[in-house]
């Protein structure tokens, strides 16, 4: 969604206008001349200053397109396996059909986009935080119903505040005990949610 | 028109549980505003869970003022810190930090709280008239107007969405997709299930929203580095002179009404009307060369237009039952929970839903405008909160939230996997909008669908013979075919004009 600052290539859409220059200032630039919605957030992210990874290359975009056209034919497959009925006749099949149709052919066409688009991000060390992530949530799905919510939830938020956000220890256990603390509370106590809890 | 609805909408709003939840939501939206990162459609994702053991209107009221709240708040970071909080307020920072940077920063923000109270006024007055005299007219639609309709706002908001347009559409097909996970309406029979119980009912809304916008939002942001908050500028007298009000008072009509057109149209919405707002003031302007150095009226339109339109797109959600942008998405699925579908019926047999909802967006504008400028100094305070502390809590909110809904364990689970899924769309360049917006209007839209190919047997030229759906296929066409034949043209063109570019 946003570039380097100073740096690589803006992305393109089809039919838009080629990427001319890149940083703030020419956002601005074109912002004034010719507004889209997605100059205006390609500058929110800018001014932000928030760095975000170069675009993957053209090898990704092709692999994105082939997902696509995957996910196309399996729900024609799929829509088969229904039944896929007629124009004058509909039936539950014949809807996922032509989403089918469409998805697939809306992948086709990315193909040929491949060189051209920028607006994928490559998958950089970072990326790594994001897994971690998702795994303390997967953690914490997988172990609510068997031991409460309390022990997986204050490990979640310890490990975000200390090992993916970088805070301090103090704060981190302080805080992660807190957030705990205040949730039981509001929902177990105050709003008798019945939610797994040990407690 | 009769006005004893209207009225009764107002002793609706003047409850005090309902103005205690419409101050809740302007509120929570200004600080959504001020905080970067979770937009409006993220936050009022992620606050579905609260609005299930209340009242439907206080319900909507509070959702409604946390999405025009959040126009205000986006405002006070452009100005001060030159930090849009919303996209829609971006070309705020133009003018209003150049305010800002020349010691103006009060004369910015009090223009902008002003231009958007009127903004807002003047697109709920408009409202008023122009809902019941849609939904009127949108009475006499049969399903192959609807299909229509649906098709046509899918579209529309897929092209106008940030990001690479077939990008878009294939998150809409993926939303289509997704809404018949389930059982088949018609027949019963169980689809895209995978002989999963959980699966048989379909896909909750709450669960995809909450993910899509929430989690993924907040995953994306890990990968970010993020940077010290630039000390902000001293605000001092907030109160704009009488010449910058004189100065901006065209600005801020024109951008109102502006703003109000372009909130109706499917896609429209608060970002492009203010992207729209700034460009016609400064065509127009005599003296162009002052946009970007301080011009009031370069906030003042721009501020005007974006509350405009965020009211106004109220309209095709509250009239037709078809969503303009991802927020009001949001808000449809917030109905649906509620066990309110939308529709042009909602005026006539819901009265105080529909004017409780409509007369609030008065109470919360006045609320803003009071509220905005005295709590300028604790929001840019709240700006110091680091984004690394939020997230967490954010995402305790998000799993517990969405267990409440429905005390089940296993959308906790799907809301991890949409998460997952919002990241990688964001990612690789696909807007989650258009996924969530088609996933709601994913069953309207086959229903009908079906229902019409019965009706034509089967013939789909039966669509082009009715004059309404006729003219919204057309229009369908035109937005499908419009950028390819524009390119076509350009290529044209730039053949043509080559030689005489390159002299040799």
């Amino acid at each position: 969604m946003s570039s380097a600052p100073g740096g690589a290539q803006r992305p393109t859409g089809p039919g838009g206008p080629p990427a001319a220059g890149t940083g703030p200032a020419d956002l601005v630039e074109r912002l004034h001349d010719d507004p889209t919605v997605a100059d205006a957030d390609d500058l929110a992210a800018e001014l932000s200053a928030e760095e975000r990874p170069e675009p993957a290359g053209p090898v990704a975009n092709v692999v994105i397109a082939l997902v696509v056209v995957c996910l196309g034919v399996a729900t024609v497959v799929g829509s088969f396996g229904q039944n896929v009925g007629s124009a004058s006749a509909p039936a539950g099949g014949t809807w996922p059909f032509l989403i089918g149709v469409v998805l697939t052919g809306l992948g086709l066409a990315l193909l040929p986009l491949a060189r051209r688009t920028a607006d994928a991000e490559k998958f950089t060390r970072a990326s790594l935080l994001v897994v971690a992530g998702v795994a303390t949530m997967v953690g914490f799905v997988a172990t609510i119903g068997v031991i409460g919510f309390e022990i997986p939830a204050t490990a979640l938020v310890f490990v975000w505040l200390r090992f993916l956000g970088r805070e301090s220890w103090r704060l981190s256990i302080a805080l992660s005990l807190a957030v705990v603390v205040a949730f039981y509370l509001i929902f177990v106590v105050a709003l008798s949610v019945p939610i797994p809890h040990l407690f | 028109m009769d006005l004893a609805p209207v009225l009764d909408g107002f002793t609706v709003v003047l409850e005090p549980t309902n103005l205690l939840y419409c101050l809740i939501g302007v509120v929570i939206g200004m600080l959504v505003g001020v905080l970067p990162g979770l937009g409006p459609a993220a936050t009022i994702a992620i606050l579905l869970p609260l609005t299930i053991g209340i009242d439907t209107v206080t319900a909507i009221i509070m959702l409604a003022g946390i999405f025009y709240g959040a126009q205000y708040g986006g405002t006070i970071t452009s100005v001060l810190l030159r930090l849009p909080g919303e996209a829609s307020t971006v070309v705020t920072v133009f003018d209003g930090y150049a305010l800002a940077r020349q010691g103006k920063a009060g004369t910015a923000l009090g223009i902008a709280a002003i231009g958007s109270f009127v903004g807002g006024t003047i697109s709920i007055v408009a409202l008023s008239f122009v809902a019941p005299l849609v939904a009127g007219f949108a009475l006499d639609f049969g399903p192959p107007e609807y299909t229509a309709l649906a098709l046509l706002g899918i579209l529309l908001v897929s092209t106008i969405s940030s990001g690479d347009r077939i990008k878009a559409l294939v998150a809409a097909a993926a939303g289509l997709l997704l809404a018949t996970v389930g059982r088949d309406s018609f027949t019963g029979a169980e689809r895209f299930t995978f002989d999963n119980l959980n699966l048989a009912d379909g896909l909750d809304f709450v669960p995809i929203a909450m993910g899509l916008f929430g989690l993924g939002e907040i995953l994306h942001a890990l990968e970010e580095r993020h940077h010290a908050v630039r000390a902000p500028a001293t605000v001092s007298n907030v109160w704009p002179s009488r010449k910058d009000l004189r100065q901006s008072s065209g600005a801020i009509g024109r951008g109102s009404v502006l703003g109000f057109f372009l909130g109706i149209l499917p896609g429209g919405g608060a970002t492009l009307s203010s992207l729209a707002a700034y460009s016609m003031e400064k065509r127009r302007s005599k003296t162009p060369e002052r946009f970007g150095k301080g011009a009031v009226e370069g906030v003042a339109a721009p501020e005007s237009a974006n509350n405009a339109a965020a009211t106004s797109s109220f309209i095709p959600l509250l009239t037709l039952g078809i969503p303009a942008n991802a927020t009001m998405a949001v808000i449809f699925g917030a109905l649906l929970i509620q066990g309110v579908t939308p529709g042009p019926r909602l005026v006539e047999d819901d009265p105080e839903l529909f004017w409780g909802v409509v007369n609030s967006m008065y109470i919360g504008n006045i609320l803003l405008l009071i509220m905005s400028i005295p709590l300028v100094g604790l929001f840019v305070r709240i700006l110091r909160v680091r984004a690394t502390v939020l997230a967490p809590i954010t995402v305790m909110i998000t799993l517990i939230g969405v267990y409440t809904v429905r005390n089940s364990v296993f959308d906790i689970g799907l809301v991890i996997v949409f998460g997952a899924l919002g990241y990688l769309m964001k990612k690789l360049g696909f807007d989650p909008g258009p996924l969530v917006l088609a996933f709601v209007l994913g069953s309207l839209l086959e229903s009908n669908l079906r229902r019409s190919l019965l009706i034509f047997e089967g013939d789909p030229t039966g669509f082009l013979t009715r004059p309404i759906s006729g003219t919204l296929l057309a229009v369908f066409l035109l937005v499908v075919l419009g950028p390819l034949l524009s390119r076509l043209l350009a290529r044209r063109r730039a053949t043509s004009d080559r030689p005489a570019k390159e002299p040799v």
